[in-house]
């Protein structure tokens, strides 16, 4: 039973991450038709960015959790420029091109972050200094630590306030109406260079979050960490519904939930044939899954064959 | 009175709550123009959809050429001889004109392959009849002298008639023509009308959509009037020029 | 008119200049070898094998339009199959001629099933299922190793049987009329060989009744349908031939490299093989040849040059000359689509599309 809880808080804290990372993936094709294949990229400069800072602050004598602030700040600063600047260069030019010229400059972005990320940071991984209080509580015979709980908290807070920002501001009906329909919002005084230019800062600032809470809570960061990362948060945001912003939540969960009881029982459910290195087929076979037997998502509108 | 070539019978079709077509039932002589006409949105489309097998009726059946038609199968209506246009043209738009005529005569050869591979004698004899068709084909709706610019670059009236000369190429029995004179001039318009009836004269029966009414009281030998999905009236032109549940529907909403 | 269009009308230029590549083709290794040495004979190799790659790839994505990312999985099945059946990991030995037909039909078959559930897809959903599958695939190529062991996980095989003919090995040098031809030379010319009997298949499809049904469904899927062709059964074909070339080139890199393991077949090899097809000219024969040289040597080129390069300026390595490879791979591809969107040397239909637009 303890077991169950275990990876139930697991998959929590892993959903959290996704579904920031997937608002960021659905925020974009909501307003574009576009899937940002360098979102994942922005996630892992994120971490690198706020671990380098925290590092440099670890011996400053200023409080744990002030220095990881700071860190933040400097994530998300970084991440929104990099944001910004790959939706002018590699997707504005792009915009009235066929779907398939977008998608190599995403894939030319990602090769070209990773390996800058590369050579500033090097091969190794980086591990994150223990300057956190790292409680442990038990519930219901499972532990699950401080930051665990900092990163639910702090995931949901986020979305909360993405959600009162999508619906209940001046800013957030502007990109509703580019999403709608992005000619006429133009028409009616939209200026939806800036409102792209914004979704996108805006999701990587998301990505900046979850890219230090992946950090925080696996104790580790690597300029590699983006692919995989991204690859599921994008799977989330489809199992959700790609464009839907609850959607993109709730499928992070699921996913994260799926990933970690998958990884948990697979083990028992197979007689032993396959362990828990398997984890990552999960994501890919539910990716699979649900774009081939329904493609709208789970609380999704639109077809696949909008793509 | 010759023989039945297309009998519908009680063809439904809905999207969600809404009916697009209500227990339609029409029949198509051999070697008629038929006409299917009503106001926009009354779902002579959708009709043609289920016909051509893009959409999946959820009532009633098609008998074709005395056999029942497959359901959301729109190759197997194509092969067996059904041909369309639609409405909003659709070429392909990268390839030229001579291709897309070449495409039309997919189902009727049959190298595959191996055959393109090795390209052995049959295989020629095949692709050198497939060139010939398409040529005749071109100079048969008049646009041979664009046969290798690209689909796209044709004027409006030249993609509508190659759209026909593809459609023709898979040797139809019927051909069903949607709204080919949408957005043609009146010079462009005659052209067509022409077109249509020497079509008409090689044998095949034409089904047409069309919003000019002028051209399907022209054109057809039969007509059939379509409104919220369900036909209202079934004859030739002037009868059914004359039924007052047709008046009602083109007028009846709009002016009561 | 370019020079290959107007080669195309003259017959006798055509068949001098088929001559003189022909007569090219026979002596690069020798020059190369000669003057490069064997490294880049190697690469001169893998040059060839990532043409047949990027032709099989063409053939989906270029001709048939569906952008497979996954694609690397069929080289990796022909691959795998050469080295299951070739070499001590089973004790089995079988020879060249079966295992390389083998292969090809295997990853033909892949195709099939691995295309039959993304039928209904297109565009980036598509990319993204293919992507998945080949990960899938890569994951269990990592992990087959227990309780059974059948891939060896994450170690590969090694020890795979090099490609055998007639009771010669390309592995030692091979006495031929008193010609002596090492092993690297022999190795192009049967690569040369197979890749060029694949330039000629994909010539001969693209200008049959099959290859325009897949540019038509690449074109406009519902206008194809109405046509009479039947898309499911059609786009399996494009699967299953682009997968079966892959097919063929992973056993020769088995057979070749002597070794395999999950690592030669990870998603960046699928990006780079789509990368050759989008930046020589998608559905161009001629432009994916080209995409799938270039994108070989130059990264190799700034690979070896990378290195020596900052000795020569700074005194010691800087910065790796790998990353600063993978770097400049990167903002190519940027680079490439956002002012040649249509490739380096598109068809000349699509060439005269970019014209009529800016006319």
């Amino acid at each position: 039973m303890d077991i169950f809880i275990q990876q139930i808080i697991n998959g929590l804290v892993l959903g959290s991450i996704y579904a920031l990372v997937a608002l960021g993936y659905t925020m974009v094709y909501g307003i574009m038709g576009l899937i940002n294949f360098a979102h994942g990229e922005v996630v892992m400069i994120g971490a690198l960015v706020a671990l380098s800072v925290i590092k440099l602050l670890a011996n400053s004598g200023l409080p744990g959790v002030v220095i990881v602030l700071i860190g933040l700040m400097a994530a998300a600063l970084v991440c929104m420029a990099v944001g910004f600047a790959i939706e002018r260069v590699a997707y504005r030019p792009l915009r009235k091109a066929p779907k398939l010229a977008p998608l190599i400059t995403a894939i030319g972005v990602s090769i070209v972050l990773q390996n800058l990320a590369m050579l500033i940071w090097g091969r190794n991984y980086h591990a994150f200094p223990p300057i956190l209080p790292n409680g442990e509580h038990e519930i219901l015979g499972a532990t699950i630590t401080s930051v665990q709980i900092a990163i639910i908290i702090i995931a949901a807070a986020m979305m909360g306030g993405l959600i009162l920002l999508i619906n209940r501001t001046r800013l957030g009906r502007a990109m509703r109406a580019t999403a709608e329909n992005p000619g006429i919002a133009q028409l009616m005084g939209v200026n939806i260079n800036q409102i792209i230019s914004l979704t996108f800062v805006i999701g990587s600032a998301l990505a900046a979050v979850a890219g230090l809470m992946v950090s925080a809570n696996y104790s580790i960061a690597h300029y590699y960490m983006g692919f995989v990362l991204g690859l599921k948060a994008f799977t989330a945001a489809v199992l959700g519904g790609i464009g839907n912003l609850a959607g993109a939540m709730l499928g992070g969960i699921l996913l994260g939930l799926i990933e970690s009881l998958g990884a948990g029982y697979i083990g028992d459910l197979t007689g032993g044939f396959f362990g828990s290195n398997y984890q990552d087929v999960f994501a890919f076979l539910v990716l699979i899954c649900v774009l081939v037997f329904r493609p709208s998502g789970l609380v999704g509108e639109k077809a696949a064959e909008r793509a | 009175m010759s023989a039945l070539l297309l009998e519908a019978k009680g063809v439904a079709k809905h999207f969600g709550g809404v009916k697009a077509l209500h227990d339609v039932s029409l029949s198509i002589r051999k070697g008629e123009i038929y006409g299917l006409i009503g106001p926009n949105g009354a779902g002579k489309t959708t009709f043609f959809n289920v016909l051509t097998g893009l959409y999946h009726p959820d009532g009633g059946e098609i008998v074709f050429a005395g056999e029942k038609l497959k359901a959301s199968a729109p190759h197997e209506a194509a092969a067996r001889g059904i041909a369309r246009t639609f409405q909003n043209i659709r070429l392909f738009a990268n390839m030229t004109a001579r291709e897309n005529v070449m495409v039309g005569r997919h189902v009727r050869t049959s190298a595959g392959v191996m055959g393109a591979v090795l390209c052995d004698r049959r295989t020629r004899a095949e692709e050198a009849a497939i060139h010939r068709r398409a040529e005749e084909l071109l100079y048969y709706v008049g646009v041979a002298d664009r046969a290798d610019d690209l689909a796209k670059h044709l004027s409006y009236g030249d993609q509508r008639r190659l759209e026909i000369a593809r459609a023709l190429a898979t040797d139809p029995q019927l051909l069903a023509l949607d709204e080919p004179a949408a957005g043609m001039n009146s010079t462009e318009t005659e052209g067509l009308r022409r077109l249509v009836e020497g079509i008409r004269a090689d044998g095949i029966t034409v089904l047409l959509i069309e919003h000019d009414v002028k051209l399907v009281m022209g054109l057809c030998d039969r007509v059939a009037v379509l409104d919220y999905g369900q036909k209202i009236s079934e004859d030739v032109p002037s009868i059914v020029q004359k039924d007052p549940r047709v008046i009602e529907a083109y007028l009846g909403g709009a002016v009561a | 008119m370019t020079l290959f269009e107007s080669l195309r009308h003259n017959r006798r230029a055509a068949i001098g200049a088929m001559l003189f590549l022909g007569i090219l083709l026979a002596v690069l290794p020798f020059t190369v070898g000669s003057m490069m040495g064997n490294s880049w004979l190697r690469i001169l190799d893998f040059a060839l094998l990532y043409i047949m790659l990027a032709l099989g790839l063409n053939i989906v994505v270029g001709f048939a339009g569906l952008l497979d990312l996954g694609y690397i999985a069929f080289y990796a099945v022909g691959a795998y199959f050469y080295a299951l059946l070739a070499s001590p990991h089973f004790g089995l030995h079988l020879p060249v001629w079966l295992i390389i037909p083998g292969g090809a039909m295997l990853a033909g078959l892949f195709g099939i099933i691995l295309g039959a559930p993304t039928l209904r897809l297109r565009g980036d959903y598509l990319a993204i299922v293919t992507l998945g599958f080949g990960e899938i695939v890569r994951i269990f190529m990592n992990n087959l190793n227990a309780p059974i062991n059948i891939t060896n996980g994450p170690q590969g095989i090694s020890g795979i049987d090099p490609i055998n003919m007639g009771g010669v090995t390309l592995a030692k040098p091979i006495e031929f009329v008193g010609i002596t031809i090492p092993s690297l030379h022999a190795y192009y010319y049967l690569f040369l060989g197979l890749a060029l009997l694949i330039v000629f298949v994909s010539i001969r499809l693209e200008d049959s009744r099959i290859g325009r049904a897949w540019v038509a469904i690449r074109e406009d899927e519902i206008a194809a349908k109405a046509c009479g062709i039947n898309t499911r059964n059609i786009k399996l074909l494009a699967f299953a031939m682009g997968a079966s070339f892959g097919g063929v080139a992973g056993g020769l890199f088995a057979g070749f490299q002597g070794f395999v393991s999950p690592e030669s077949f990870s998603l960046m090899e699928s990006v780079m093989v789509l990368c050759m097809v989008v930046l020589g000219g998608m559905g161009n024969i001629p432009g994916v040849i080209l995409g799938g040289i270039l994108l070989t040597l130059l990264p190799e080129a700034f690979r070896h040059g990378a290195g020596p390069v900052q000795m020569a300026l700074f005194g010691k390595i800087l910065l790796d000359p790998e990353a600063l490879r993978m770097l400049a791979f990167g903002l190519a591809l940027i680079v490439v689509m956002l002012y040649r969107p249509a490739g380096l040397w598109p068809s000349s239909t699509r060439r005269r599309e970019f014209k009529g637009e800016g006319a």
